[in-house]
């Protein structure tokens, strides 16, 4: 297991220096200066000589490789530099967007797994065919409408129709309900597509009529045996869903003009402010990574054919296989 | 006079299908009184296994129950409400599926699966359920059960999980077990093990027995009584004695005929006594063939040996059967003789020419005079393409002849497999198992090959199926002086096709030689018991003494 974990870090490692690498190549290796893009390009009113200044304490004038090398080296000790718009801290601002997102982010995913695995179980377990068949009609439904529409659907509804929630801000827990389900609607169609697929094919399993056969009832069928083995594709998916919830973020707090890595995001796009844009997609890169690690790690928990070897088993003889092919599992 | 357990009368199954309604069981009546064991005998699609799932009221989706009962101790199976079925269902009527790799639930432990018979029913509480569970492995006859029951069911090899299956089916101490094909998916010699532990096990307590099989050998070994079904009727029933040996319907008696295991008819061409005398040079041959393969690390890492020094001989013009059970090392001594895979030391040679190194165009070429022809020919073919287009794939590969000429020979290759020719334009998911193989094989001749390998070509067809198969296997040997390599589990089907045999026991070769010399006088100990493990021992000689 300290093996497997040892592997999956590394990757994990792997994959964040990827996205900060690839990340640098688009932002600065492209043509067009970075400086010049700052300030307004041709504007007039900034000398050359200033923009030279600029230019070195950015480290800019530096060739491509030194800059990356240098820049790769702040990274390793935490400072991801400053805003070229407000000349504060990239990981302060980072540190002060993650909160409220993850907040709606957090509510989301909950919403999204209630419902969306509700949705699943409840589909595949009604006996009217056409109930089923409505019911499973809806995860395409939820992934096809925008998010964006839909947000501001709920706003027109329950803070204008019926003020329930506020329609934007910061404040309190209400202020989260709208714009967690804008976000959970996505996130749990996807989920309840995946989960009643899986689910549609273990019930038919052949272990599936064995349990059956025992006096189990459908309830038992479902739940106990069939739930259990389609939650591991669905598992899978959720960990690739959580990256969506931040990406999400952006189109949510935009609609709800809420302060959050969504916003700082897209003001930082917007202003072209490079060394944000760059920390936001570490960050991302980072949260990404870390959630397809609990993802492998909860893998053996629910399969116990992904298991390491943790304790000699006792003489596993050969698994035949239809082919007459020798099995290659046992000899602990 | 003893209780009658089961009663099936007038029983029809209709299946809804796309291409309107399949009748797969009509009119059928059996029944099934304590104590006794019934085999419900058939090929596929005679509704045999349609038959068993309606005694469980299991019946796959768009199945229906168009008329009949299924009366099992009083409670109408047939039209029962969910609720009275669940009663029915593990404690009244146990079910021992078909495939025991693919029946247990892989995320559960095998105790738990055992005992959650007896939390269903109430029988047990926890604690009590466990004990039971490990007492009901034991009896099924699983080694170490306090161990096994702990375990998950991909730690178990088939024969174990099947032992799981049958303390699954039997634990609640039902009347009636239906075992719908229990051991198809198994090892001869496992197979007999299993099924002589579920008549020990059966004839104890007096539950009956409802034994689907497609082998009349097991059948008339297990059975107190045979039911032979054919297109969802039931053709004959009787005792084994009169069925077997004294069939008075058509169906019984085709069946009885292609029966590999009882049948002592041989297919392949007689070698005449000269040829004997001095066999040609081989033109095929394996010098100390050794393969190992490494295991994964998670298994504790290690080498496993799956061929260990096997050495063979195939004259031309012949057959050599290298015959074992899973994990015998068989399939993997096929792909080093056709250098699919290269062997870790040892020399594969082709008319006495050592190809072991061969690489790269005379690789190439070499493959022209070796090709194979795999067991399923479900999986083998490529569904999309017709059968013209699967049969010329070689000659296309190797640039032979163009478009018209290929087209001629795809003609006069069907012909030669004695396929129509309307079937070029098909695909072969509109062919039968056996017509499928059929098209495999003539893919396989279509380079005029001198040596095929055969990886249990029959295996996955019916047995009358299988019969018609091995004669064409045969007349094709004579006609086109082919060298058969023939791997199989099935010794009845060696005794038919090989001339000669190899017996392997993991991964090494126990015993070589002229097949009626083994057959008769095993030397080995494992091959005498690959022999007597071959199901209808206990009929053949009904059935010699009524050929």
């Amino acid at each position: 297991m300290t093996r497997y974990l040892a592997v999956r870090l590394a990757q994990a490692l792997g994959v964040l220096w990827a996205a900060y690498t690839v990340s640098f190549v688009v932002l600065y290796a492209l043509p067009g200066d970075p400086v010049s893009l700052m300030y307004g390009g041709d504007s007039s009113d900034i000398t050359p000589e200033q923009l030279a200044a600029v230019r070195a304490e950015y480290g800019l004038d530096q060739p491509l490789p030194v800059q990356y090398v240098r820049q790769l080296g702040r990274v390793l000790q935490g400072d991801l530099g400053t805003s070229v718009v407000n000349g504060r801290p990239v990981t302060d601002l980072v540190a002060e967007a993650v909160p409220p997102t993850a907040q709606i982010a957090a509510l989301g995913l909950v919403l999204a797994l209630v419902l969306g695995g509700g949705l699943a179980i409840v589909a595949t377990f009604v006996r009217s065919r056409s109930l089923s068949q409505t019911l499973l009609s809806l995860p395409p439904l939820g992934v096809a409408i925008p998010s964006f529409w839909f947000g501001l659907t709920l706003v027109q509804w329950f803070s204008f129709t019926f003020p329930v929630f506020p329609a934007v801000g910061n404040k309190g827990f209400s202020s989260l309900v709208l714009p967690a389900i804008t976000l959970a609607l996505p996130t749990g169609a996807l989920i309840a597509q995946m989960l009643s697929r899986s689910l549609l094919g273990t019930l038919h399993e052949p272990w599936a009529d064995t349990a059956r056969a025992k006096g189990a009832s459908r309830t038992r069928v479902h739940l106990q045996h069939a739930l259990r083995n389609a939650a591991l594709p669905t598992l899978t998916v959720t960990g690739l869903v959580i990256g969506g919830l931040l990406s999400g973020a952006v189109v949510t707090e935009t609609v709800f003009s809420r302060a959050g890595l969504g916003r700082l995001t897209a003001t930082s796009v917007g202003a072209q402010d490079i060394p944000v844009v760059q920390g936001i997609v570490l960050f991302a890169a980072t949260v990404y990574v870390l959630v397809n690690l609990l993802v492998d790690v909860l893998y053996p928990l629910l399969d116990p054919r992904i298991v390491r070897v943790r304790r000699p088993r006792p003489a596993v003889a050969p698994v035949p296989t239809s082919s007459g092919e020798p099995a290659l599992v046992g000899a602990a | 006079m003893t209780e009658r357990l089961l009663t099936v009368t007038d029983l029809a199954v209709t299946y809804r299908t796309r291409h309107g309604d399949v009748r797969a069981v009509r009119d059928v009546s059996l029944h099934v009184d304590a104590g006794e064991t019934v085999a419900l005998v058939g090929e596929s699609g005679s509704g045999k296994s349609t038959t068993a799932a309606a005694v469980v009221r299991l019946l796959a989706d768009g199945a229906r129950i168009e008329r009949g009962t299924v009366d099992l101790l009083g409670h109408d199976v047939a039209h029962a409400a969910p609720r009275a079925l669940k009663a029915v269902r593990g404690r009244l009527v146990g079910l021992v599926p078909q495939d025991p790799t693919v029946s247990l639930n892989p995320v559960q432990r095998i105790g738990a699966q055992v005992a959650e018979v007896l939390r269903i029913h109430g029988i047990a509480g926890r604690r009590g359920a466990e004990v039971a569970a490990v007492e009901a492995l034991r009896a099924a006859g699983l080694p170490d059960p306090e161990v096994r029951a702990r375990q998950y069911p991909h730690e178990l090899s088939g024969g174990m999980r099947q032992r799981v299956l049958i303390a699954i089916a039997l634990v609640a101490g039902p009347r009636l077990l239906v075992a719908d094909e229990p051991t198809s998916a198994l090892d001869v010699t496992v197979q007999r093990q299993i099924l002589d532990h579920l008549e020990t096990l059966t004839s104890g307590t007096g539950t009956g027995v409802l034994l689907i099989t497609h082998d009349l050998g097991v059948a008339a070994d297990r059975a107190d009584r045979i039911v032979v079904m054919s297109q969802g009727r039931v053709v004959e029933q009787g005792t084994p004695d009169a069925v077997l040996g004294s069939p008075q319907d058509t169906y019984t008696r085709a069946l009885l005929a292609a029966a590999p295991s009882l049948r002592g008819a041989r297919t392949r061409p007689r070698t005449s006594p000269a040829a004997k005398a001095a066999p040609p040079d081989p033109v095929l041959e394996a010098r100390h063939l050794v393969k190992d393969f490494a295991l994964p690390r998670s298994a504790g890492g290690g080498r496993l040996r799956a061929v260990d020094d096997v050495s063979f001989a195939l004259p031309r013009g012949r057959t050599l059967a290298l015959v074992g059970e899973s994990g015998s090392g068989k399939s993997t001594t096929a792909r080093l003789a056709l250098r699919l895979t290269d062997p870790t030391s040892g020399a594969v040679l082709v008319d006495g020419e050592d190809v072991t190194r061969t690489h790269g165009e005379r690789l190439r070429a070499l493959r022209r005079r070796m090709q194979v022809v795999y067991q399923n020919p479900y999986a083998s073919l490529d569904p999309r393409w017709s059968v013209e287009r699967i049969v010329t794939e070689p000659l296309r590969a190797f640039r032979v002849g163009d478009r018209t000429s290929r087209a001629a020979r795809a003609a006069e290759l069907l012909d030669v497999v004695a396929l129509p020719a309307s079937a070029l334009r098909r695909r072969p998911a509109e062919l039968s198992g056996g017509q499928r193989q059929r098209v495999a094989i003539a893919r396989a001749l279509a380079l005029q090959p001198e040596v095929v390998v055969l990886d249990e070509p029959v295996s996955a067809l019916d047995v009358s199926v299988q019969a018609q198969v091995l004669d064409l296997l045969a007349g094709l040997q004579a006609d086109l002086g082919l060298s058969y390599l023939f791997i199989s589990h099935d010794l009845a089907v060696v005794r038919q096709v090989a001339h000669d045999v190899a017996v392997l026991q993991r991964g090494r070769v126990v015993e070589q030689g002229d097949v009626e010399g083994v057959f008769a006088s095993p030397q080995d100990e494992y091959t005498a018991e690959l022999l007597s493990a071959i199901p209808g021992g206990r009929a053949r000689t009904t059935v010699g003494g009524a050929r």
